[in-house]
């Protein structure tokens, strides 16, 4: 597959535009895939600029209790990788974003890695991202998406020395991922006051673009992180929303609002900066 | 990963260091109380009627089992990397146990995570931790055994890693824990050849140890893998039967895969989400199993064969009653296939069996089990 990522030309307008990317998060399958589907198309309408998709997994390390709660409800409902590319490939005419999976290393290695590749870039992903597969053990991983224009994105944490940063910004493409605290994924009630110099750390690495996640939930947190960051992830927030709306008739457009509220906290932090 | 790099500079300092090799001694030898014995059961051998068998009394290090050698390593070197908080992840409860103990021993905040599961039938366990001075932290997620503990006790370290080490109990996770976990359990084996040899005068031929993670058979295992004519036999959960597909047997129907930051045989489904195990002892209800073990298998140096939780049952009574020795219902799978093993064998051949643990914390489920009362 041949021709620009649409990871790449989305964050390229973006930065002509001044704006920064809002990432909303969503398990794929949470509680079933028409939903997923549902809400990807809203979530364009009202401004997310990628959509990462989570592919459930059974211990997800990573994750705080609202996504192994959703993670729970997917599988229950019969959620599978195959299935998640199956609904993505289905969706694909109607929506132009960025798709990204994140998915831990098990489902993807047991699918294969060649097979996930091509099938994924097939069905219209554009990249993934795997928490619990280091950069030093994805060589398999980065050959087999690279033949397909796939891009594989890895994580930084904040206790990342400079020597892994510069490991990690060579393995990825698309853009970092900046885990902006210690833990797992969950809304806080704050953020780390000092990202502003980590990301001057890593952008002595790399050009790529930085998204930061994890803990990320209101807008005045978008705000803030918008200040140094290109992208802003927000993914329990979201989840949990979704829970606490099940069986509403609003459910849709509460969840869409939200996702617009994130966006112009993003958008105005380039107007008034 | 930051620190999972920083603790293996820290054990590689403290291995080339020998104050810490003799610091590491004096406990081993003062407060676990090793060297454990190595006990000829001779009313088990004349019982089966084939080879001699010895045991390895693990069961008789201080708190009951072998868990402990790692748990003072560990501690050992979370005082060298000044940090004042451990945790643990427990699924028979040894392993939190030992944990706790040492924690209490050099004045550690201490919480380890188990599942709710677990401390269900361990529950004299759970009562040993919190006398300790442990927090015992309910795990509620998933099958709610070892794994979902581990799960939880990971996200905790990462949360809390500045302040925290994870005393990992087996030779699970990434690396280096299998290979510090190994390294500090391989003491099992080291004793059992000095005193093999000291006894009968040569290598013993079959080496049986139980394995869940795989900690107390790599470290039986361990010292002997060089030695060819030694042959070695690891026993898996068959839990209720192979075919019933509740059990913990990875290597008779895993397949590869990636759990716990560790490449290695994983029961799961066909679209790699990890399957629910099932097996009557708490510690060796596990998924996943030790990459070592997956490597020596695949070589075909180490053997792996499966006991079911009838036939651990039954060996956990026959030792209780022929050696005055109460197994833990691990280690009680080591037997059972012993039991299998030795009638085959000539009488002059030698097997020795890692008695891992003691089964003190097992008598309420055994007792459930056999349909008998415990009287209050």
């Amino acid at each position: 597959m041949k021709g620009m990522n649409r990871i790449d030309t989305r964050f390229r307008q973006l930065k002509e535009s001044g704006e920064r990317a809002l990432m909303p998060y969503l398990t794929a399958g949470d509680p079933d895939l028409a939903t997923t589907r549902a809400l990807i198309l809203e979530l364009e309408r009202r401004g997310a600029d990628l959509i990462e998709l989570g592919v459930p997994f059974s211990d997800p390390l990573a994750d705080g209790v609202t996504i192994q709660r959703a993670s729970q409800r997917a599988l229950s409902g019969g959620t599978t990788l195959a299935r998640i590319l199956e609904m993505i490939k289905g969706l694909r005419a109607d929506c132009r974003l960025p798709l990204l999976l994140m998915s831990y290393v098990n489902p993807i290695f047991h699918f294969g890695y060649t097979r996930f590749a091509r099938e994924a870039a097939a069905a219209g992903v554009d990249g993934v991202i795997v928490p619990d597969l280091p950069p030093e053990e994805a060589a398999e991983l980065i050959e087999a998406t690279a033949a397909h224009n796939l891009h594989t994105i890895f994580l930084i944490a904040p206790t990342s020395p400079q020597s892994r940063i510069r490991a990690i910004a060579a393995a990825s493409k698309g853009f970092i991922y900046y885990v902006s605290l210690r833990g797992v994924t969950g809304a806080r009630s704050s953020i780390s006051g000092d990202l502003d110099t980590v990301l001057r750390m890593i952008r002595a690495e790399t050009d790529l673009p930085i998204a930061v996640g994890f803990g990320i939930s209101t807008p005045e947190q978008v705000r803030m992180v918008s200040r140094v960051a290109d992208g802003v992830i927000v993914g329990s927030a979201i989840v949990s929303l979704l829970e606490q709306t099940t069986g509403q008739t609003d459910q849709l457009q509460r969840i869409g609002e939200i996702v617009a509220s994130l966006k112009a906290a993003t958008v105005n932090q380039s107007i008034f900066p | 990963m930051a620190a999972l790099a920083a603790l293996e500079t820290v054990y590689r300092e403290a291995k080339a260091d020998p104050a810490f090799e003799a610091e590491m001694q004096s406990y081993l030898r003062h407060y676990v109380g090793r060297p454990t014995p190595l006990y000829f059961a001779r009313r088990l051998t004349e019982h089966l009627g084939g080879a001699r068998i010895y045991l390895k009394r693990e069961d008789l290090c201080h708190t009951g089992a072998h868990k402990i050698n790692n748990t003072v390593g560990q501690v050992l070197l979370t005082r060298r990397m000044r940090k004042s908080r451990v945790i643990a992840e427990t699924g028979a409860g040894q392993h939190g146990v030992a944990t706790a103990t040492v924690a209490a021993l050099f004045g550690l905040a201490c919480e380890v995570f188990m599942g709710t599961e677990d401390m269900r039938r361990q529950a004299l366990n759970v009562v040993r931790m919190r006398l300790l001075g442990a927090k015992v932290t309910p795990v509620e997620s998933g099958s709610r055994t070892l794994k979902d503990a581990i799960n939880e006790a990971m996200r905790d370290w990462v949360t809390n890693v500045e302040t925290t080490h994870y005393v990992l109990g087996s030779v699970l996770g990434a690396h280096p824990y299998p290979m510090i976990v190994r390294d500090f359990q391989s003491v099992i084996g080291r004793e059992a050849r000095v005193q093999i040899m000291e006894m009968e005068g040569r290598l013993p031929d079959y080496l049986v140890a139980c394995v869940g993670g795989g900690s107390n058979s790599i470290g039986l295992f361990h010292t002997f893998l060089d030695e060819p004519a030694v042959r070695m036999i690891g026993v898996e959960a068959g839990g209720l039967g192979i075919e019933t597909g509740r059990h913990a047997a990875r290597f008779a129907s895993g397949e590869l895969g990636v759990l716990h930051g560790t490449m290695s045989y994983i029961l799961q489904d066909d679209d790699g989400q990890i399957r629910p195990t099932h097996s009557v002892s708490a510690g060796l209800d596990y998924p996943s199993v030790g990459p070592e073990h997956s490597y020596y298998r695949d070589r075909g140096r180490i053997d792996f064969v499966s006991a079911t939780d009838a036939e651990a049952l039954e060996a956990f009574q026959l030792l209780s009653r022929l050696e005055g020795v109460i197994p833990a219902l691990e280690s009680a799978h080591a037997i059972a296939h012993t039991k299998q093993l030795a009638p085959t064998l000539r009488k002059d051949e030698i097997v020795v069996v890692n008695l891992s643990g003691r089964g003190d914390k097992d008598v309420e489920v055994v007792a459930k089990l056999l349909g008998c009362e415990v009287q209050g």
